[in-house]
């Protein structure tokens, strides 16, 4: 009864499919966590002249994803760039993770409490040496988990881009499903391998944290 | 000497300071007491530059502090300044607190700056404790990590804002004997304190403070052992 016309073939359809869903989770998280550091340490440090900035971030929080990459792909064709369809998906979760972790970094950095900036300024430390030696390694130890959570969430976000044409990991179980009519055994190895993935995402940001933890 | 001329500071429209003079030879230890909200924290940050004036000058070995043309994070290294609340950075062990500022402020080499973190915890009874993170000390021992701290910038002025008032009552003796010490080297103090006693002992001058004012000023034995205004006497039957 364990008979199963689900081949290795698939499995590696499959796995080309969850590195897409690796490759598009890193890249998203690098270019929105580097956006995401700038602008928040605007928005905590100069906060009204930032305001603006929060209006724009607020829209790519609050606007569904699939809509934005719909709408981003739309936009695309009507410009007319020539931009490939993993290039679109990468902008919009780029600019999705820019927006959350805006607010993880502001809230991160002020966090840090003044008294302790006075402290590290009073000994003579300048604006930009107390950011880089105090304010940022305690902004980040504050808006890490924060981080991580939304690594993991963009991880599942990015099985929308299969509304624009991209082969990830959903999307290539369910070409499977449709061809060998056993869904409930390929979404569990799909299922199972989001599993694995966020588990040792959360195991060495655990790992850090307790680490971190240690000291307090 | 630190030569404080006729200074007004606002918040806002709540004017705290309102025209404090008040000079601070080197080698002398002058204590400031008063009530809370007189503006006694203020004037200390101001004198570092942590907070701006309105007018008036205040004067650092001649050095205009609020002038525009100021290094004032040159200024500082000269003028320690420690905290009521402790203020250990908490992602960096004993040791490194003390050594950030001379390696980051001051260039000095991981060797030299590590030398002489070390000789000024030891200094003030925390040789044992260098790897240790802060948050493992207990409230003395964070206070006198952040006198260390400041120490190791080889100021030649020391600041203390209530150093003692967030302590336990049995860990006030170890951070006041630490400052003792510091006023028996030689080192030029102001120390707002509610440790009357301990301002008689150490003090060649004791200010009270009141209203944003310098209400009175003198030698501990005038201020403190026979105050001429009612506001003062009243002061201090107050905190006894
Ligand atoms: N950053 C600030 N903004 C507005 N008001 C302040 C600020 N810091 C202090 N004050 C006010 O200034 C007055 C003097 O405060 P402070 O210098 O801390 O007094 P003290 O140290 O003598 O208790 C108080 O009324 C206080 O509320
Ligand atoms: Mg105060």
């Amino acid at each position: 009864m364990f008979e199963s016309t689900f081949t290795w073939n698939d499995l590696q359809f499959i796995l080309q499919g969850a590195w897409v869903t690796i490759l598009l989770t890193v890249v998203s998280m690098i270019i929105g966590t580097l956006a995401g550091v700038v602008c928040g340490m605007a928005r905590a440090l100069l906060p009204r002249s930032t305001i603006p900035l929060a209006w724009l971030l607020d829209v790519f929080r609050s606007v569904p994803l699939l809509i934005q990459f719909v709408l981003f792909n739309a936009l695309k064709s009507i410009v007319g760039l020539n931009w490939s369809a993993f290039a679109v998906a990468c902008v919009v979760l780029g600019l999705y993770v820019t927006a959350y972790c805006t607010e993880i970094v502001r809230s991160g950095v002020l966090s840090v409490p003044l008294t302790l900036r006075r402290a590290s300024r009073s000994l003579g430390l300048t604006y930009w040496q107390d950011l880089r030696q105090i304010v940022m390694p305690m902004a980040t130890r504050v808006a890490f988990p924060g981080w991580i959570n939304l690594l993991l969430g963009v991880m599942k976000d990015t099985a929308l881009v299969m509304w624009i044409g991209i082969v990830e990991l959903l999307r290539a179980s369910q070409t499977i499903v449709t061809r060998i009519q056993e869904p409930l055994l390929v979404l569990c190895i799909a299922g199972l391998i989001y599993y694995v993935m966020s588990l040792v995402v959360a195991r060495l940001g655990a790992r850090l944290e307790t680490r971190w933890q240690e000291n307090d | 000497m630190i030569e404080i001329d006729n200074v007004h500071k606002s918040f806002g429209e709540l004017e705290v300071i309102k025209g404090v003079s008040l000079q601070v030879k080197k080698g002398e230890v002058v204590s400031i007491i008063g009530g809370s909200g007189s503006g006694k924290s203020t004037l200390l940050m101001c004198i570092n530059g942590l907070e701006s004036i309105k007018s008036g000058s205040i004067r650092v070995d001649g050095t205009e502090v609020h002038a525009r043309g100021t290094d004032i994070n040159k200024l500082r290294q000269k003028i320690g300044i420690v905290f009521q609340q402790w203020n250990a950075f908490p992602h960096l062990t004993v040791l490194e607190n003390v050594m950030l500022a001379p390696r980051t402020v001051l260039g000095k080499s991981k060797a030299e700056a590590e030398a002489l973190a070390v000789k000024q915890l030891t200094h003030v009874g925390l040789g044992d404790k260098l790897k240790v993170f802060p948050g493992k000390l207990s409230g003395g021992q964070q206070q006198r990590m952040a006198i260390a701290r400041a120490l190791a910038m080889s100021p030649d002025y020391m600041l203390f804002d209530e150093a003692t008032s967030a302590l336990d009552p049995q860990l006030v003796g170890e951070v006041l004997d630490t400052m003792r010490m510091l006023a028996e080297d030689g080192m030029t103090m102001i120390l707002v304190t509610h440790e009357i006693r301990f301002a008689r002992d150490v003090s060649d001058r004791v200010a009270f403070f009141r209203n944003g004012l310098v209400h009175e000023i003198g030698t501990p034995d005038q201020v403190i052992g026979n105050p001429q205004r009612p506001e003062t006497a009243d002061f201090l039957r107050s905190i006894n």
